[in-house]
């Protein structure tokens, strides 16, 4: 196991004392893309940011190739790449520098460097931009340079934290490229996210946290079925009164899982939507019927049947 | 949260998963060109503003030796300034001039790159990734804040020799204490400016400079040797908790030595005392930001 969690706490003693990390256990196989599936103050990034060296963990342990990184941090570094959430690109120097200093903090000869930006620069297609200032650059081509310095050293894994936050989703799609391409290359990807898609479009496997807890583990596919993923239909309806009746009616239905009033309306969960959905419109349309959202089966049900609340919240 | 869970690295890697082996065959060579890397990263983007960082260094002392040795004293006597000076005023300040030089270069090198490194942009955050424990990155800023404090130094006395009216009596034989005594003080302004840097909020770095740089300044026994103080007991009893003093009065030794200083036994180990006393405080904050 490239990747070994164990028993992780960290714990914030403050005024507020807070369990960011409760008790996390994860191993990643060598060259899979992993990921931390929670809604924010899950414990995702605090997770990332002990394995990669940047926080003490309150008890438990994280090896990263087997090298202990409370005992050995600037050891274990050396087999890190960390792409932060936020743009911490070298403000003074262009990118092809970024790059080039990249490799020989970490020990790389002034050729082996230089070979090396160049190489990155061709297979993130930012040579065009070599010279240009990290200032310069769109979010979504500030974030490839990141990925680009991050995988500089042939890390053994790569963390990636939020690594679509703030990005249009052209930029997002862009991005997913980009990591997709590091599986040919075996390096494993341990990748935080809020957006399901992410998780479903790029993860082989997807721990779902939240409270600091891991919730569920597995492959996507094996996690909605497990968690028999259903269809969600959340309606929006103008008036609330008297719906008691119709969601104990939805409730008796042997098609319906579960139905339930919500802030501004109604939400049925349910393993499929034939036959179903023209009887809900039906009876829903008494109740001013003024939108309907359908959920196709997804680790995002899968995540609101587990926590009982949205992920995007 | 010590630096000694950061030291754990310096033998080499032996014994872990297999397939990396040949990896850490390196070992600890690594650290040394990981330390290498970031002083040419630092001496690369000084290089490329190398203009504007000689005038930076060199600005402040040229006008000082300008006004102060070459105007004044040609105002003549009835300016209480040059006569109060007399003489050898430029004599006096040449290694007052040196340290100021060394000071604001600790600070400028290191105190305002890394307030702005932990604040907005994070920058700092690609130099803790380094295969080198946190200690060695926090010495880097310092050696490369020392080596600018050196140049910095060193350019005053051209300027003193070329600019005042009067004659400047200064002695370069004692190139040996000077060297310490330049070193010393570097490292010792380099470790300032980590404090500095790493504790003050970035938002009252300016604030800093007008309450703590400017007075431990203008009381460094800069524009005065810190003998003549003995007619202000209090004061100069005061000011044996300024380290700019030892600095001045360093240089004293070394570059003016007919001007009343300090012996040199007093003031080598106060530069040591105040360099491991403002360096352990200053990595302390520095960890303090890094390592939460």
């Amino acid at each position: 196991m490239i990747v070994e969690i164990e028993a992780l706490t960290k714990i914030y003693e403050s005024k507020l004392r807070v369990v960011a990390v409760d008790g996390i256990d994860l191993e990643l196989k060598q060259g899979e893309i992993f990921g931390l599936l929670g809604p924010n103050g899950a414990g995702k990034t605090t997770t990332i940011s002990i394995a990669t060296t940047r926080t003490l963990p309150t008890s438990g342990a994280v090896r990263i190739a087997g090298i202990d990184v409370v005992k050995h941090p600037a050891h274990a570094r050396r087999h890190i790449g960390v792409v932060p959430q936020f743009n911490t690109l070298d403000r003074s120097l262009s990118v092809y520098e970024n790059l080039y200093f990249h490799c020989r903090y970490f020990g790389f000869s002034h050729s082996q460097a230089k070979s090396r930006s160049l190489e990155l620069l061709d297979q993130f297609l930012l040579t065009e931009r070599k010279s240009v200032m990290p200032s310069q650059l769109s979010g979504g081509l500030a974030q490839r340079v990141q990925i680009a310095r991050a995988i500089a050293h042939r890390p053994a894994v790569l963390f990636l934290d939020e690594p679509s936050a703030g990005l249009d989703p052209q930029s997002r799609l862009a991005m997913w490229t980009a990591v997709e391409g590091l599986r040919n290359e075996g390096i494993t990807v341990l990748l935080t996210t809020h957006y399901m898609e992410e998780a479903d479009a790029l993860a082989d496997r997807v721990a779902i946290i939240d409270y600091g807890r891991v919730l569920a583990l597995g492959s996507p596919e094996k996690l909605k079925v497990t968690f028999g993923a259903q269809t969600m239909f959340d309606f929006k309806l103008k008036s609330h009164a008297a719906l008691e009746p119709l969601l104990s009616r939805l409730k008796a239905r042997q098609d319906v899982t579960s139905a339930e009033a919500t802030a501004d309306g109604l939400r049925v969960i349910a393993p499929t939507s034939d036959g179903l959905l023209p009887d809900l419109v039906q009876a829903a349309s008494g109740f001013g019927l003024r939108d309907l959202a359908i959920t196709e089966p997804s680790l995002e049900t899968v995540f609101i049947q587990l926590t009982g609340r949205d992920l995007r919240e | 949260m010590n630096s000694t869970t950061e030291t754990g690295n310096r033998g080499r890697g032996t014994g872990i998963g297999s397939g990396l082996t040949l990896r850490d065959s390196y070992g600890s060579a690594i650290f040394i060109k990981s330390f290498f890397g970031l002083l040419q990263r630092d001496l690369r983007v000084l290089m490329r503003e190398f203009v504007p960082f000689l005038l930076r260094v060199g600005m402040q002392p040229l006008l000082f030796l300008f006004v102060f040795t070459f105007i004044l004293p040609r105002m003549g006597g009835g300016n209480p300034m040059a006569s109060g000076g007399g003489v050898d005023f430029g004599t006096i300040i040449l290694p007052g001039l040196m340290a100021v030089a060394i000071m604001f270069s600790g600070i400028a090198a290191v105190a305002l790159p890394l307030s702005s490194e932990f604040g907005i942009t994070r920058e700092i955050d690609d130099r803790v990734m380094c295969p080198l424990p946190l200690w060695a990155v926090a010495l880097e800023k310092v050696c490369f804040s020392a080596m600018q404090s050196i140049v910095g130094a060193l350019l005053v006395i051209p300027m003193a020799f070329y600019i005042p009216a009067v004659p400047v009596h200064a002695d370069l034989n004692r190139w040996f204490l000077l060297a310490l005594v330049l070193v010393l003080s570097s490292l010792l302004a380099g470790s300032l400016g980590l404090v500095i840097g790493s504790i003050v909020n970035p938002k009252h770095i300016g604030l800093v400079f007008s309450i703590i740089v400017v007075p431990i300044t203008f009381l460094g026994c800069v524009y005065f040797p810190w003998a003549k103080l003995d007619k202000i007991r209090w004061l100069q009893v005061g000011v044996l908790f300024n380290p700019i003093v030892y600095m001045s009065e360093g240089l004293r030794a070394a570059v003016t030595p007919g001007i009343a200083h300090m012996p040199w036994w007093a003031i080598l180990p106060a530069l040591v005392l105040f360099t491991a006393g403002l360096g352990k405080l200053g990595l302390r904050g520095f960890l303090k930001r890094v390592l939460t």
